[in-house]
């Protein structure tokens, strides 16, 4: 009970803090309640199956599969795969956390789960396909073809920033929040 | 679309699953609940705060900021509101589209839509609690800057400016 009240803790002071602001200003509260149900409704929807196929690719997919096509010396076929896997994703950024602590469990480079995340975030193809009927094609491809070296160099500069140390803590880390 | 892609390949995977291993599959579903609720309260908190932003940043406001002749300032501002909030992009596209038709510039709601995708403020506890503080902290900044050579690059290709 101590440790959920703990974990919920800034939950809670966020609730609290919104019922306040619908006291003092119903308009926006309200407001902010129906977005809030809406993005819940959102979240609700594109999430199960995400963490179930992490669920299933933990259990079945051995790690040594995943080093062979991801893990350190995989190379340009890495890239590729991390680029694709990001880019067939669907669902907001924030879902892309959970997928890339199994990869490093799975022993994926860390550059390529840093490529996976760029691309999950922006070349998303059910997201192109829908930016191209709205801002034009002509926008949508400027953008893509700018972003996939942007993705790949923001990747390298990060894994070349962050020290050797920090990368093996952060894969304990991912070690244990799935488990 | 993709929502029911997603589910119909995820039902058949767990279908293949449980028709091969029934214990391996128990096992894959719980650790998808574990992980699930990991994350749980972070989730809660960020969906909450995007309500609070999107009730106080409605499109007038936004189309105000980035409005056209607002030049790089415009590109700046539209940038921090895309960094900010935390839009779907299937609202997004038809909003920045609108903007557009109302007066935006290219080079502003490119920005606007690369750091919306890029840049997350809101989701930063999330991050953090996989990434570590400094790594999300420097990914978030970098994100940011590069949105501004994207947004240069569309202003010039699209815009013509």
């Amino acid at each position: 009970m101590k440790v959920l009240l703990k974990r919920y803790r800034v939950l809670i002071i966020t609730a609290v803090a919104i019922g306040i602001l619908t006291i003092v200003n119903s308009q926006i509260g309200f407001k902010a309640l129906s977005i809030s149900a809406y993005s819940f409704k959102e979240m609700m929807l594109v999430i199960p199956p995400v963490f179930i196929l992490l669920g299933l690719l933990d259990v079945w997919v051995p790690k040594e599969t995943m080093i062979k096509y991801m893990g350190e010396g995989s190379g340009i076929k890495g890239v590729v795969l991390s680029i694709l896997i990001g880019s067939a994703a669907a669902g907001p950024l924030y879902g892309a956390f959970p997928v890339a602590a199994v990869f490093m469990k799975k022993g994926v480079k860390f550059s390529n789960i840093l490529i996976f995340i760029g691309a999950w975030s922006t070349t998303k193809i059910p997201m192109f396909l829908f930016e191209i009927t709205s801002l034009g094609a002509k926008f949508a491809f400027t953008r893509l073809l700018v972003d996939i070296p942007g993705i790949i160099i923001i990747a390298y500069v990060l894994s070349k920033l962050i020290s050797k140390e920090e990368i093996e803590k952060i894969y304990k880390q991912a070690e244990n929040i799935n488990k | 679309m993709s929502n029911y892609i997603l589910y119909g390949i995820t039902l058949l995977l767990l279908i293949l699953s449980y028709l091969k291993d029934k214990k391996k599959t128990k096992m894959s579903l719980k650790k998808a609940w574990k992980a699930f609720e990991n994350i749980l309260p972070e989730f809660l908190v960020v969906i909450m705060l995007v309500g609070v932003l999107l009730a106080v940043l409605n499109t007038e406001v936004i189309s105000k900021i980035i409005g056209s002749d607002s030049g790089w300032i415009g590109v700046m501002l539209s940038a921090v509101v895309g960094a900010i909030t935390l839009i779907p992009g299937f609202v997004a596209f038809p909003m920045a589209s609108m903007l557009l038709q109302g007066g935006a510039g290219y080079m502003q709601i490119g920005a606007f839509v690369s750091t919306l995708m890029m840049v997350g403020v809101v989701t930063m506890p999330v991050e953090m609690k996989y990434f570590g503080k400094r790594l999300t902290i420097l990914r978030n900044v970098i994100a940011f800057i590069f949105s501004f050579i994207v947004a240069y690059i569309i202003g010039l290709v699209v815009g013509g400016i």
